[in-house]
């Protein structure tokens, strides 16, 4: 097996072609024989193996799934406490750091062509080392020509699932753990794809699934579905009628004539049977009357490209006129389109989308799904791996490992990829904990998190992918100095470097490719590709000496504050908390800063803030509501380590607490540039309870509570929080939500609605966005809300 | 780019502004003729020779000089009804309003006061449906001419009639339906048979050639014209044939000629029928229907395209979907994958063919029946399925091609016409269209498709002319309009 990898080319994301050479293997199924040498491992593909368990395979007319789960170990920074007795606390380290290997879930799936299964079943067979895997979930009509194969390849007893079973599990899944999973396809649009927001509520829905024929599946819970109704008339026939008319083999050859065709030569329209009345009748004389109305007769010559779209527009018109009959007799608004026939091919989505809002009149969406291809291996996988309640957890999508989403059209994508020979993978990670919505969103179906949406916006997108490129250098350059033991820690800087590289290439041509495009996608797929090069936390050392400096500094803070008087003692809290937030080293014109002048510190950061009236400024209003009574409890989501949290987070905690206000300080799960974690925040809450009795009593009677957000993220997603946070909220009727710094209060949640007040505030560190907001660098936002009644 | 979607009804009513068009010069010439455009009316006006447009811009200009204070009686009616004299064009609008007018004309009107007593129109009698693929013309041969009334038959009406009634194809393309003549049909009081006779579209143009030649406009009688094509050739039925079209809607027409035909039946036979054991050859029957209480029926009608109407009543239908997969589809495919060239000729081979080596099955795939959804083995699971593999596309012959093309137009059209009637609330389907003629195979596959899918809750009705009711309409628009 020859396997040239073009590991990550330009624009290709993470989509690896694989050039077999093949020698005369031909023809479907083709498993004929393939030259065996492998030039490249292909573990970057099938990643993992030697922990893969529970196999299952999705083999379709064209396209095997094969889908996994395994185990990942990779490093993580853990944090310690000294035991501080009776030592000389000056000169030790505030903590310890540790990098220890931690094992992870991750789900594995791996979507190339049928040609490939031999070389492919043989390669995962001589890597797979695991024998407790006895048995591989297997559907997909192809499961049944290849159960024989499989099991003389794998030695594994191929155990057959139901093919609809496996494509709603699948949906269901991919509906309930991947935000952005969901799109509708607009055709004249600078944003093709439009995202939806993931509803609450996922049921009920229909699911047309256009393989060889159309299913149509109502589904109304995760286990109960009803096969309402299909059609025969689906993929298989644009394949088969289309290999007749044209002669043309392939169905991506089809779909390629068909995107060059004009389907009104061979389509008679109304026009044609009307004449020039049509625009005094109000007729749209562009509808097509008779499919292939004009080509009824014999003597004349039809080209290739207008027959195949010709029957393109047949075939996605009466799929959509049919889905649209079966949804209005079962009531249902959404519908989610799947199967071959679809399969992220933009002629095909925007000829159903056409037909269900033609014949819907515009009341039912046509709905597609970025994972589309995976749902039948996603479902028999989840078949078969019940026993490990893969439901009770939350997944999300890694965007290190994943291809993301592909268009195939050339006009789309000039850089033409062909499907054929291309290896396309989504990996999953398991999360530590369940992920649910903020009981305080005002309307979880309608809340975004993300201020802007870089798919939308090119001006912004452009700034921001820029942004992210001319960083890349020093994000890299500093990972590597996190680890100065490790020997080939400057190669996987590099391999990050060069992985997130291409990642921001991908999102140049192909913004939409995970989901919509936002600075939190781009921090994220960022942290997702530090991870994969084992680089867990690059800042655990600066956050480190930064929380030891910061934390030597609190008692004067603390004593300065209470010698004021309480007005300007509330301002000196506010000024203090946003000074904190200039610690950021997300932010270059920052981190340039910091990195050349060690001794900047909190007196210098709150020279270089806006003085009032802010760019944003409500601080009167919050000053007037701190006269009133206290809140029952605060929420309060931290961002910065050091500075931010020890001397501006904290002693504002304490004045809350001083009210008589509750207070959660939400951190985050895992580590996310020099973003406090949970682990961190355990340490130094500790260390300045010893310094402080409020601090200290409020810990012990349980005023004061410290949780995980369940993010590893520099930004917040309100609707993808711990379960034990939102309980908590819950329980101690949080009835004040404050959200601190640029990532989570300004690229996400500026404009998030909550059922109860609201303080949102950041200073701003980057001039464009400043400027995109009216202000200059270091202005401040400091926005209270009061939700109206 | 689009599905057939013909909105037929947003049109219907009332007809748009722009018919009058032809608002013919009026110069004194033409009032000089009136009196003799008067008196020539019911006897028919070849002898007017001029003809023309003059002689209709005479006719109407004619109440206005003789009625008088009566001259606000006809635009009353206009108000009343505007769909009927608007959607009839000038000429026949005043052929019709003419006559009441007359009525204190004096004595050289004696004939037309017989014709406004009688509410008939000028012979010949002709309704035309001009679909996308067919012109259907029905033709009304009257059997009780008089004597006197053959002596001042003027030569162009009857060599018409001779010419159609004598003849079984026109042309190379034309064809009569004899086995659908209706015998001794009653109309406006007069006796006579219907002819049915079809031909291409594509020969419409010589179709006004042989009118303009026949100097058929010389006859001034209306020409009612339905389907999209009396739109498309309205401007040459003027410019070749110097004829006036009166444009109908296509679906006023469809109901009213179906009501229409099923009411007098097929020459005592009952028009309307159904199949009993619809896909077991033995006992597969034809069997007649009674249509008496014909509402609420859901009205499939397979042309080239297909529009499917929801009939509630005489005056409520509603149009409620299409397809642009229709007779046109299956022809037109049929002609692209045999190289066959006429109808008749796709049909033949068709019969001939085994569309199970084109689809795959459910059991092709499921090696039987798919349990899971109830479905059956012997289901289409997708049509031309088996065609995505080149040794099978080598193997089948052009007749199963045929075969497969049309039961994947037909089993889609039964489809979706059986989730319209669940969406309306209907149980009987009534299929009409030249997709069904010589088409036993689609009404079968229809009737048993319906059939099974529903559980036997939906029935599939046929009715015997099966293509022609647009065309009965336009001319029963015609009569009603006297």
């Amino acid at each position: 097996m020859h396997i040239h990898l073009h590991t990550d080319e330009a624009g290709r994301g993470a989509g690896l072609a694989f050039k077999m050479a093949e020698r005369g293997g031909r023809g479907s199924g083709g498993h004929g024989s393939l030259d065996k040498s492998i030039t490249l491992p292909p573990d970057e593909i099938f990643r993992n193996l030697e922990n893969a368990k529970r196999f299952a395979i999705d083999i379709g007319g064209s396209l095997t799934k094969l889908a996994y789960y395994s185990t990942v170990q990779h490093k993580v920074a853990r944090v310690r406490s000294f035991d501080h007795s009776g030592k000389d606390i000056e000169n030790e380290p505030l903590y310890e750091i540790s990098v220890q290997e931690e094992i992870t879930a991750r789900l594995h799936f791996i979507k190339f062509e049928n040609n490939y299964i031999e070389t492919c079943l043989d390669f995962i067979k001589d890597h797979l080392v695991n024998t407790e895997t006895q048995v591989i979930k297997a559907t997909g009509g192809g499961a049944y020509k290849f159960k024989d194969l499989i099991e003389k390849k794998l030695g594994l007893k191929v155990d057959k699932e139901d093919v609809m079973t496996c494509l709603i599990k699948g949906c269901n899944f991919l509906l309930r753990n991947i935000p952005h999973e969901v799109f509708a396809y607009q055709k004249d649009s600078d944003t093709e794809f439009r995202f939806q927001t993931n509803h609450p509520n996922i049921f009920p829905y229909l699911l047309v699934n256009i393989g060889s024929g159309v299913s149509i599946v109502k589904v109304e819970s995760e286990d109960k579905f009803e096969w309402i109704g299909g059609s025969s008339i689906g993929g298989g026939t644009f394949w088969g009628l289309g290999a007749l008319l044209t002669k043309t083999k392939k169905f991506d050859e089809l779909l390629q004539l068909a995107s060059k065709g004009q389907h009104t030569n061979v389509d008679m329209l109304v026009k044609d049977v009307y004449g020039g009345a049509c625009q005094t009748l109000g007729l749209s004389g562009n509808l097509i009357a008779s499919s292939f109305g004009k080509s009824t007769t014999a003597d004349k010559e039809f080209s290739k490209e207008d027959m195949a779209k010709s029957l393109l527009h047949m075939i996605s018109n009466d799929i959509g006129q049919l889905a649209c009959l079966y949804a209005k007799l079962h009531n249902l608004d959404k519908i989610y389109f799947g199967g071959f026939f679809i399969r992220g091919h933009p002629v095909t989505m925007r000829t159903i989308t056409f037909s269900i809002n033609f014949f819907s009149k515009g009341e039912v969406q046509a709905l597609f799904l970025r994972h589309e291809g995976y749902l039948g291996a996603i479902g028999a996988f989840l078949k078969g791996a019940e026993q490990d309640n893969p439901n009770q957890y939350s997944w999300g999508e890694n965007y290190a490992g994943s291809s993301g989403l592909m268009s195939t059209s050339p006009d789309v994508y000039p850089m033409q990829r062909t499907r054929s020979g291309t290896f396309d993978m989504f990996e999953m990670d398991r999360l530590e904990r369940p992920l649910v919505n903020l009981p305080l969103l005002k309307d979880p179906s309608t809340y975004i998190p993300d201020t802007v949406d870089l798919t939308d916006d090119a001006m912004a997108r452009k700034y921001w992918l820029t942004c992210f490129e001319e960083a890349l250098d020093g994000v890299a350059k500093r990972a590597a100095a996190s680890q100065p033991d490790s020997v080939d820690a400057p190669e996987r800087a590099e391999k990050f470097r060069q992985k997130y590289w291409n990642k921001l290439q991908t999102l140049r041509q192909q913004p939409f490719a995970y989901g919509t495009l936002t600075v939190r996608s781009l921090l994220d797929t960022r942290e997702h590709c530090l991870n994969e090069f084992n680089f867990p936390d690059p800042y655990s050392k600066v956050k480190q000496k930064e929380n030891g400096i910061a934390l030597k500094c609190f008692q004067s803070v603390i004593e300065s504050l209470d010698s004021l008087g309480w007005e300007e003692r509330q301002f000196a809290l506010v000024k203090g908390l946003l000074a904190g937030n200039v610690f950021d080293w997300g932010a270059k014109a920052v981190s340039d800063v910091l990195e050349c002048e060690p001794q900047f510190g909190f007196e210098e950061a709150k020279s270089k803030l806006q003085e009032r009236p802010w760019l944003e400024d409500s601080y009167s209003q919050w000053l007037e509501r701190l006269k009133g009574p206290p809140h029952k409890c605060a929420l309060i989501f931290a961002d910065n380590s050091g500075i931010d949290i020890i001397l501006g987070v904290f002693p504002f905690v304490r004045e809350l607490l001083s009210r008589g206000t509750e207070v959660i300080l939400a951190c985050n799960s895992g580590p996310a540039l020099n973003d406090v974690t949970y682990s961190e925040s355990l340490i130094v809450a500790e260390r300045i309870a010893a310094m402080d009795p409020v601090i200290q009593s409020a810990l012990k009677e349980e005023k004061l509570l410290l949780v995980q957000t369940g993010s590893s993220s520099p930004c917040l997603d309100l609707s993808r929080l711990d379960k034990g946070l939102a309980v908590l909220v819950r329980e101690r009727k949080t009835d004040l939500v404050i959200i601190e710094g640029m990532g989570r209060a300004i690229h996400t949640n500026y404009y998030a609605a909550l059922k109860c007040e609201s303080l949102k505030l950041a200073v701003i560190k980057n001039s464009w966005l400043a400027d995109r907001l009216g202000g200059k660098i270091f202005s401040v936002i400091f926005k209270y809300e009061v939700p109206c009644k | 780019m689009t599905p057939i979607g013909r909105r037929l009804r947003s049109f219907s009513r009332p007809l748009p502004e722009g018919r009058g068009r032809r608002s013919a010069p009026l110069g004194a010439g033409a009032l000089r003729a009136v009196a003799a455009a008067v008196a020539v009316e019911e006897r028919g006006a070849a002898q007017r020779g001029a003809g023309g447009p003059w002689d209709r811009a005479v006719r109407r200009m004619e109440p206005r000089r003789n009625g008088g204070g009566a001259d606000e009686k006809p635009r009353r009616r206009e108000a009343e009804n505007p769909r009927r004299w608007n959607g009839s064009g000038t000429g026949a609008g005043s052929a019709a309003a003419g006559p009441e007018q007359c009525e204190g004309g004096g004595a050289a009107c004696g004939l037309r006061r017989d014709s406004v007593r009688k509410n008939r129109p000028l012979f010949p009698w002709f309704g035309l449906d001009i679909g996308g693929t067919l012109v259907k013309l029905v033709y009304f041969e009257p059997k009780d001419i008089t004597a006197e009334e053959e002596d001042e038959e003027v030569e162009n009406l009857k060599n018409i009639r001779k010419y159609l009634t004598s003849n079984v194809a026109y042309g190379s393309t034309g064809i009569r339906d004899v086995h659908l003549e209706l015998k001794d049909l009653t109309l406006c009081g007069r006796k006579g048979n219907l002819h049915f006779i079809r031909f291409p579209t594509h020969d419409m143009p010589a179709f006004i050639q042989m009118g303009s030649e026949k100097h058929f406009s010389s006859l001034h009688t209306t020409l009612c014209a339905t389907g999209g094509g009396a739109y498309k050739f309205e401007q040459d039925f003027l410019t070749m044939g110097d004829l006036q079209l009166r444009k109908l809607d296509e679906l006023d027409c469809l109901i009213k000629g179906v009501l229409y035909i099923d009411s007098v039946g097929f020459n005592g036979h009952s028009e309307c029928y159904y199949f009993e054991h619809p896909t077991d050859t033995e006992r597969c029957q034809k069997l007649p229907f009674n249509l008496e209480n014909p509402y609420p029926l859901l009205l499939v009608n397979i042309g080239s395209g297909v529009s499917i109407l929801a009939v509630y009543s005489k005056e409520n239908y509603r149009w409620v979907t299409g397809t642009s997969l229709g007779g046109g589809t299956f022809f037109g495919l049929c002609c692209l994958l045999t190289g066959c060239s006429t109808f008749e000729e796709a049909m033949e081979m068709a019969s001939h063919g085994d569309s199970t080596k084109v689809d795959k099955l459910v059991r092709d795939i499921y090696g039987g029946d798919y349990e899971r959804f109830g479905l059956p083995g012997w289901a289409v699971a997708s049509s031309f399925g088996n065609m995505m593999s080149k040794e099978k596309r080598e193997s089948v012959s052009k007749e199963d091609l045929a075969k497969a093309t049309l039961i994947t137009i037909t089993n889609n059209i039964g489809s979706i016409a059986r989730m319209c009637a669940l969406n309306e609330n209907i149980n009987r389907v009534v299929f009409v269209g030249n997709f069904l003629r010589i088409n036993t195979i689609s009404m079968r596959l229809l009737a048993y498709a319906l059939d099974y899918w529903s559980k036997g809750q939906l029935k599939a009705l046929f009715l015997e002319h099966e293509g022609y009711f647009g065309a009965v309409g336009a001319l029963l628009e015609l009569l009603d309009s006297a």
